[in-house]
């Protein structure tokens, strides 16, 4: 019975949890952290780093909450002296080998060993200096990773990671007692399409992303909830931004979509959101020249062309842009004739094997289902022929897009290439880290992100841009957020109708 | 080592009564002298009648844990519905332990037909003999036994495979040796589940020790109340055990008494006594995890699985390490944490660095640059090396840790205090 409720009281609070839970996931209910190195809830139970000793009632020894399910009328207190004793032990013993160099460590101030020291640790150790700490030289383990075997605990997390999620078991333990290591297949690499996610798992600086290495300390990061661009799986990510500048992309967890993990591709997928070469105001088209202008010159020249359009207009848009703002494109062309269409760069599939419905999938776009919910096509050749004789074409965010048309070209986008530079009006745009927004992914579920830096000059998020065009053509009113822009679309698109900002 | 063996008067041979008898490792030689009819028998029974002759005899597991073995059997699925296995602990690693070797050197057969046995019991079809990788000889001889009564088919449709461990200590303990036995690497499992719910392949399992299945077929011959009439003590210890005496004694070797045997006896008696000139200082009588006795302690003590404890240590694996006056009590203790930092799995922290930091802290006081607070730091090391991880090798090397200081504080004192001569600990 997966319904059946057990009752328990943990640290005096009482919780009620599905039967076989465990009693590290009920004291999450009950708002108490049972610190803890080996467990992860997205891995099979280990039960080795002993850390989240606990005093269970009745029981005749400390348990480790990761490992004991609830049982009715169970008592667990977690603050007992006993318990804290017990868990004192656990980290005056993990440091003793452990370097303390934190001052050069990138996990520093995300270290769980720290925290739970600080926390709850002995304030000095008993290990003599005299004694020697266990040495083992840096390891390349793969294309992003290097291990750094001392500060290693042990905790097996990454072992495992690779064993029962992507399962291809290239670590192991290596050696015994305090020789232990974690060892690497000597003829493999960890080079498996997700094994950055060993990186995140690990607890301490001892697996360390060469992407990441130096870039940062932790606590100079600011994080923005985000959805990934890398395909159309959209796995909830976090970007972590150093003064405006995205340097590290790591996993948010979500059990529906990607649970706790990300795929290296989408890991790496984010330089280009700090690329310097933008378009920081609007160009409008003068003398046979692109040059500045501001909003208002911008929008109202756009508004002079759409007031008097006649003919075909047609959109080819990037299924990289916000559902947000490809819907706000297609209410710019209301009463006109006009088609749009996106294509999707097509790449290797790469699932992600002990989870479910998960993988890097082969259409390298976040929002192809929400530009298809839209009415976008995925005829993109003979859209892209229609254009030639249509009066109006809008390019939205596709710079390596090389357009012929007898009509006017609008370009919206975040910088300008070349086939761009005989458009008309020319709008500048934020990127994804830089707006917030909704993307749709391969299984019709509408997530959002947010803005993690701001765009550069004058760039404004698509859908603001979109909203001012219209406003200025007499086409619509004048939208002020993202939300705002969303509770439209969700009012009269099939497929994303109803849903509300949460 | 005394070969052949003759058993002392005070002795009582079950297990032993073949040792030395080269005739009865094979299998002519074994079923001339009985063997193999109490198998015979049981393939008839009803595997539950096996259990109660089992368990209304009293035995108990010989390995060190001392749970009855009956109603471990009995923990087994009534109704199978998957295959079951019976796994055999031959691994025997335990210092001072060397009690199992001799049983598989000399009597093969009596290992396979109690595994049979116990097997028919529990309804397995498999039965894995996992023996230590260091036992060359036994080894030869299981191998020759196995392959001779498998020709004989006298397994019925159990099929029997021994298994060769690698030279690890920790394989010894159950669940890492079906990790072992399954191709992985040896580390305990957490429990639950137990063996008997998921063990072997994640099959019902049962795990026993040499000695104890090969005290089965004597049961069954001799009768459930003939074995529980084997206790010189208490009702609960029942039938006899076989002690492996090393150290300084006269006669070091393998003994089999009855349960509740003085220890006072088997060392001044059986086994000699002392070294010449020589008095007893120390005893460690269940193997190298259990806490060592002092004098007074050993010379009262009896050997059953209630009397040892009454004297603060356990019956453990039979294993009797005697001490004389000679000994260095911290450099024994410290040869012992060596032994257990060595064998640590690395899976529980407090296992893998508070072994290691032990032996490190013994060595530096027999190096005399000890502190006084070191024997505190010891003890509440110790503490956090008891009862807090998966297997009992932790607490196995607190153990010796802790009764040592208890009872040889003096000894560590005067290392620190440079009352004795530093030893180079190499």
């Amino acid at each position: 019975m997966a319904d059946e409720l057990i009752n328990l009281t943990i640290d005096g609070a009482p919780v009620s949890v599905p039967k076989g839970t465990l009693v590290i996931e009920a004291a999450k209910q009950a708002g108490v952290l049972v610190p803890h190195y080996c467990y992860h809830p997205g891995l099979p139970v280990a039960g080795v780093c002993r850390m989240c000793l606990v005093e269970i009632e009745k029981a005749p020894k400390l348990q480790i909450a990761c490992a004991t399910q609830v049982a009715e009328g169970m008592v667990v207190r977690t603050q007992s002296p006993q318990a804290k004793q017990g868990r004192m032990g656990v980290l005056e013993l993990l440091l003793i080998n452990h370097p303390l160099d934190c001052p050069i460590c990138d996990q520093a101030g995300e270290c769980e060993l720290q925290d739970f020291t600080f926390q709850e640790g002995r304030p000095a150790t008993r290990y003599s200096p005299d004694y020697a700490k266990r040495f083992n030289p840096v390891e390349d383990f793969g294309p992003d990773v290097l291990y750094v075997p001392n500060r290693c605990i042990l905790c097996t997390r990454c072992v495992r990671f690779m064993e029962d999620v992507a399962k291809e078991p290239v670590l192991n333990v290596s050696e015994r007692g305090d020789r232990a290591f974690i060892g690497i297949h000597p003829e493999a690499r960890l080079d498996h399409p997700w094994a950055g996610n060993v990186v995140d798992l690990c607890p301490v600086g001892s697996l360390l992303s060469k992407d990441f290495l130096h870039k940062a300390r932790a606590w100079e990061l600011d994080k923005t909830a985000s959805i990934c661009t890398g395909c159309s799986q959209g796995c909830n990510v976090t970007l972590d931004t150093r003064d405006n500048i995205v340097v590290r992309v790591r996993p948010r967890p979500n059990l529906d979509v990607n649970r706790y993990f990300i795929c290296d591709h989408g890991r790496m997928n984010y330089r280009w959101m700090n690329r310097g070469d933008r378009i920081e105001a609007p160009l409008v088209q003068r003398d046979g020249e692109l040059h500045a202008a501001d909003w208002d010159e911008a929008c109202e020249r756009v508004a002079t062309l759409l007031r008097g359009a006649g003919g075909r207009a047609v959109a080819l848009v990037s299924p990289k842009a916000s559902t947000e703002a490809l819907f706000l494109a297609r209410e710019l062309f209301t009463g006109l004739d006009w088609r749009g269409a996106f294509q999707v760069v097509m790449g290797e599939e790469a699932p992600l094997a002990g989870v479910p419905n998960l993988a890097l999938r082969a259409e390298r776009a976040p929002n192809a289902k929400g530009a298809e919910l839209l009415g976008y096509t995925r005829d993109y050749a003979a859209t892209l022929a229609a254009a030639e004789s249509a009066a109006i074409v809008l390019v939205l965010d596709e710079p390596d897009l090389v357009v012929r048309t007898a009509g006017t070209l609008i370009y919206v986008g975040t910088v300008l290439p070349d086939g761009a530079r005989a458009a008309t009006v020319v709008l500048p745009i934020a990127n994804v880290a830089e707006e917030d927004g909704t993307f749709v992914n391969r299984d019709g579920r509408a997530q959002r992100y947010f803005q993690a830096k701001p765009a550069p000059g004058m760039a404004r998020p698509a859908w603001w841009v979109f909203s001012e065009l219209a406003a200025a053509a007499g086409r619509g009113e004048r939208i002020a957020s993202a939300d705002e822009a969303f509770e439209r679309l969700s009012a009269s698109v099939d497929g994303l109708r109803g849903l509300v900002p949460a | 080592m005394g070969y052949p063996h003759k058993p002392h008067p005070r002795e009582t041979v079950v297990l032993s009564k073949y040792f030395g008898d080269a005739d009865a490792r094979t299998y002519k030689g074994w079923v001339k002298r009985g063997g193999y009819e109490m198998l015979a028998q049981a393939l008839t029974m009803e595997p539950a009648k096996v259990i109660d002759i089992v368990k209304e005899s009293g035995l108990r597991g010989r390995g060190g844990a001392g749970f009855p073995t009956g109603l471990k059997w009995s923990f087994m699925p009534k109704e199978k519905k998957k295959p079951h296995y019976l796994c055999v602990n031959a691994d025997e690693s335990e210092p001072g332990t060397f009690k199992d070797r001799e049983i598989m050197r000399w009597t093969p057969h009596a290992l396979l037909e109690g595994s049979a046995i116990a097997a028919h019991a529990i309804q397995a079809e498999v039965v894995y003999i996992y023996i230590r990788g260091e036992f060359t000889e036994p080894w030869t001889y299981m191998e020759r036994a196995l392959a001779e009564a498998s020709a004989a088919k006298v397994f019925g449709a159990i099929k029997i495979y021994l298994h060769r461990g690698a030279g690890a200590y920790i394989c010894g303990e159950e669940t890492a040796l079906m990790n072992s036995i399954e191709g992985k690497r040896g580390n305990p499992r957490i429990k639950p589940p137990f063996p008997a719910a998921a063990g072997l392949f994640g099959m019902p399992t049962t795990i026993n020790n040499v000695e104890t299945l090969a005290a089965v077929p004597p049961i069954l011959k001799q009768g459930a109340a003939w074995y529980k009439g084997l206790s010189l003590s208490s009702p609960k210890s029942t039938g006899t055990k076989l002690f492996s005496v090393c150290g300084h004694v006269q006669k070091p070797g393998n003994y089999e008494v009855t349960m509740g045997f003085p220890l006072k006896d088997l060392v001044y008696e059986l086994c000699g006594g002392m070294r010449s000139g020589r008095t007893l200082k120390a005893c460690i009588p269940g193997g190298s995890s259990v806490p060592i006795l002092n004098r007074e302690e050993t010379e009262s003590c009896l050997l059953d699985y209630e009397g040892v404890v009454e004297r603060g240590s356990m019956l453990g694996s039979g294993g009797v390490i005697v001490f004389d006056d000679s000994a260095d009590m911290v450099y024994q203790i410290m040869r012992l944490a060596r032994f257990y930092a060595h064998e640590s799995c690395a899976q529980c922290t407090q296992c893998r660095e508070g072994t290691a930091w032990t032996t490190k802290i013994l060595e530096r006081i027999l190096a005399g640059q000890g502190k006084m607070a070191d024997l505190d730091l010891l003890l509440d090391l110790s503490e956090n090396m008891t009862g807090k991880t998966i297997c009992v090798l932790s607490d196995s090397c607190a153990a010796p840790v802790v009764s040592g200081i208890k009872r040889f504080k003096n000894e560590f004192e005067d290392y620190i205090a440079g009352r004795r001569k530093p030893v180079m600990v190499a």
